[in-house]
């Protein structure tokens, strides 16, 4: 927890943007020098995007390189798949279920691969995967996987679930306040 | 309170602190929140113009008046606004005036890469160059001072990572100035040659009084290295990731004013380190400088000229270890972004996908109609090239042909797509050119009534302005006409029936057409959706006929076609292609 890179991973219109700000900003309550890398532009509109939050005593640098990451959180398996290098030797990866066919798949252009969990725990990296997509609707709406998916991280920090619920309160907007909470609870649950 | 800012956030807080009180830009990423967080301030003035030229007018016009002003715009949007830029250099300011430019190297979201402290050379202005949000927010301050202290405008280097990072701010109180009184001065303001070459040796000595400023003010320092092997020269986000790899290791001189250099800085800085290396992204501007110092030193021979820096490429630089990896064996298909389920350009680029025409096209979220399976583009230069450049081969090609077999082509296959608010900027002088000039071209004015890839800002064709309220709202066929283009027609992109017939028209005619492909953006707020058409299982025979337009709410799995509810919006442009009628 003293140093941490955290990469959050998805595709574009996934949300997550508001992820990574819920992290962000408790991250700052305790106390720590912490930066946020977000992708806006041209690369949110369904394209790969990625987002960095890292902290510690002291941070420099806002991206996370190759072998660099604590943990990574994907929203999607071929993401997961597609960033896993990014995690360091003993890191964690948390990854949602979720396939979402990318163009080149959809045309006909490329095959998405089968049995990503299996083939990443294969080669070693540490993986664990959650069907955010279902826990999500669920609890009342698809779009709060953002939430389910933090929650799930959040099992990795020792930072009270009440601080949790009051960061999502400030980041989201009030009329989505109690299903997202409800969302990220879910997601803490999951062993 | 500490609070986590975006740079370009904390840049709006900073104009708000300076007590600056008129911002005029056009969005371009990396660059558009400074202008969207100013709008916030109730004591700002803030506006979207319909280009950067237009903008930085305005902000002169402002500080002419006496009030503080900041233009924002993204990289290439600086060489819409040189030509106002070089001879503000010339003019100075009344109230302090700042230009925001926001680079963004390894083109994340740009046509190019080029770095704008080329410009802060060319046209002898002093430019800042933050590294974090703290010092967008400072910079950003220090910058209103240098502008009025110095008689200059002040050019403010952002680029992505910096632009688009959140890290610790502690925003601080506004202080509101007066407006500073306004005298008529045509010896500063009347730039003809006589006056220009009166205050040219003066930007001289205010180049060299900016240099002396910056080697005492603060705003260029050293950090000091237990290990002088080597020291470091570096500005921007390369500091922050020289600092990630060696930490305290080396000494540092950290640049925050890029132009001009603190030349004695540099000299004895120099002297304490045994190699010298200067980290910068893109350009080697730094090092050419401490160069012509006759100093040595290395710098792009060893970290290159291309692309995004990281704390990897200083590793990989110097030899330092490259953290350990793990990756799976695994063919992983690419992502690129892709025109969202219900974009009204699909339906259009499908069309003229059909008919085979050659395509000039624009900078906005249509640019991602070259990709497959459309492949509707032949060209993208930059904001407005499109009318511009379609006119050049139309000409180019009535021209050949005429010489070489005396007959007039009709110029039946080719056209370009350009939007809204991208035809406003740029796109109106060309179609003068075009009625002028006399070129058949088929203009498509690609028309969502929004500025898209930015993330949805006004423009004069929307009815509304940044701060919210209504405004006039430009009519586009009123405006087409006005510009000698008689052939004026209004098509909606889902009905592709429709435009397949009125584009066969007039490309037809042999004279120049504007057609406006008009229906809103899919993700504004206001447009409702049909909802998610369903597929019959037993009328979809699998013929991929719907997959032809690209869209990412379709695929075919088990040799049916099978619609993502989540995204699909109802447009039922794929379901006219399907025969079956299993859409």
């Amino acid at each position: 927890m003293e140093k941490c890179k955290v990469m959050i991973v998805g595709v574009g219109g996934q949300g997550t943007l508001l992820a990574s700000r819920v992290l962000g900003r408790i991250i700052l309550r305790h106390g720590y020098d912490v930066k946020v890398s977000e992708v806006h532009g041209m690369s949110q509109r369904g394209g790969s995007v990625v987002t960095y939050v890292c902290w510690g005593k002291k941070t420099y640098s806002p991206v996370i390189c190759e072998g660099e990451a604590d943990f990574i959180v994907s929203f999607e398996l071929l993401e997961a798949a597609r960033w896993a290098q990014f995690l360091k030797k003993d890191g964690i990866l948390i990854t949602g279920t979720q396939t979402i066919d990318p163009m080149p798949v959809i045309t006909g252009a490329a095959e998405y691969p089968e049995n990503i969990p299996e083939i990443l725990k294969k080669a070693g990296i540490r993986t664990e995967t959650l069907d955010a997509l279902s826990i999500a609707e669920s609890v009342g709406t698809v779009k709060a996987v953002n939430m389910v998916l933090m929650g799930k991280l959040s099992r990795h920090f020792d930072l009270p679930e009440s601080e949790w619920l009051e960061t999502i309160a400030e980041v989201v907007p009030e009329k989505f306040i109690s299903l997202n909470q409800a969302a990220f609870i879910a997601g803490r649950k999951e062993e | 309170m500490k609070q986590l800012m975006l740079g370009n956030e904390a840049v709006a807080r900073g104009l708000f602190e300076a007590g600056c009180g008129f911002v005029s830009s056009y969005p371009g990423t990396p660059s558009t929140e400074i202008t969207e967080y100013a709008a916030k301030y109730d004591e700002i003035y803030a506006e979207w113009a319909p280009n950067e030229k237009v903008a930085l007018e305005a902000c002169f016009g402002a500080s002419v008046y006496g009030v503080r002003s900041m233009c924002g715009m993204k990289h290439v949007g600086l060489n819409v606004a040189a030509d106002p830029l070089f001879t503000l250099s010339y003019t100075g300011v009344n109230a302090g005036l700042v230009i925001a430019v926001a680079d963004d190297p390894g083109m994340h979201s740009s046509q190019n890469e080029q770095d704008s402290r080329n410009y802060a050379i060319a046209a002898k202005l002093p430019m800042l160059e933050p590294s974090d949000a703290a010092e967008s927010l400072s910079f950003t301050k220090l910058a209103f001072e240098i502008s009025e202290k110095f008689d200059t405008p002040v050019l403010l280097k952002m680029c992505t990572r910096v632009a688009h990072s959140q890290s610790i701010v502690e925003p601080g109180e506004r202080t509101a100035l007066p407006v500073k009184a306004y005298a008529k001065d045509a010896a500063k303001y009347v730039m003809t040659p006589a006056f220009a070459r009166g205050r040219r040796p003066g930007m001289e000595d205010r180049m060299q009084a900016i240099s002396e400023f910056s080697e005492t003010s603060g705003v260029n320092r050293i950090e000091e290295g237990k290990d002088s092997e080597c020291g470091f020269i570096t500005s921007s986000t390369s500091y922050l990731y020289v600092k990630e790899v060696f930490g305290d290791r080396f000494p540092v001189l950290k640049i925050g004013m890029c132009n001009p250099m603190p030349d004695s800085m540099i000299k004895s800085f120099a002297k304490t380190v045994k190699t010298l290396y200067i980290v910068e992204e893109l350009d080697g501007i730094m090092e050419a400088h401490v160069k012509a110092l006759g100093i040595r030193c290395k710098g792009k021979e060893v970290f290159g000229n291309i692309g995004e820096f990281s704390q990897n490429t200083i590793r990989k630089a110097l030899s330092v270890k490259i953290p350990d990896c793990v990756s799976a064996d695994l063919k992983i298909p690419a992502r690129p972004p892709v025109m969202c389920a219900g974009c009204p350009h699909r339906g259009i680029f499908y069309v003229i996908r059909k008919l085979g025409l050659t395509v000039f096209g624009d900078i906005g979220c249509y640019t991602l109609g070259s990709a497959p399976p459309l492949y509707a583009l032949d060209t993208t230069l930059c904001m407005g090239a499109s009318v511009s450049g379609l006119h050049g081969f139309n000409k180019a090609s009535q021209v050949s042909n005429f010489l070489l077999d005396g007959a007039d082509p009709s110029n039946d296959n080719t056209v370009c797509v350009i939007g809204d608010s991208t035809f406003l900027h740029s796109g109106m002088t060309g179609l003068a050119n075009v009625s002028y000039n006399g070129s058949n071209s088929t203009v498509i004015i690609l028309d969502n009534s929004i500025t898209g890839m930015t993330g949805h800002q006004q423009n004069p064709t929307t009815g509304w302005n940044l701060k919210g309220d209504p405004a006039v709202k430009i009519d586009l066929e009123a405006l087409c006409k006005a510009l000698g283009i008689e052939r004026v027609r209004v098509v909606d992109p889902y009905d592709l029936t429709r435009c397949e017939q009125v584009l066969k028209e007039e490309l037809a005619e042999d004279e120049p057409s504007v057609i406006i492909s008009r229906r809103p953006c899919a993700l504004l707020k206001y447009v409702k959706h049909a909802g998610p058409l369903t597929v019959d299982p037993e009328k979809c025979v699998g013929c991929r006929s719907c997959m032809k337009v690209g869209c990412p709410a379709i695929s075919v799995k088990n040799k049916k076609a099978v619609i993502d509810t989540t995204l699909c919006t109802g447009c039922r442009v794929c379901a006219q292609l399907c025969k079956t009628g299993a859409l």
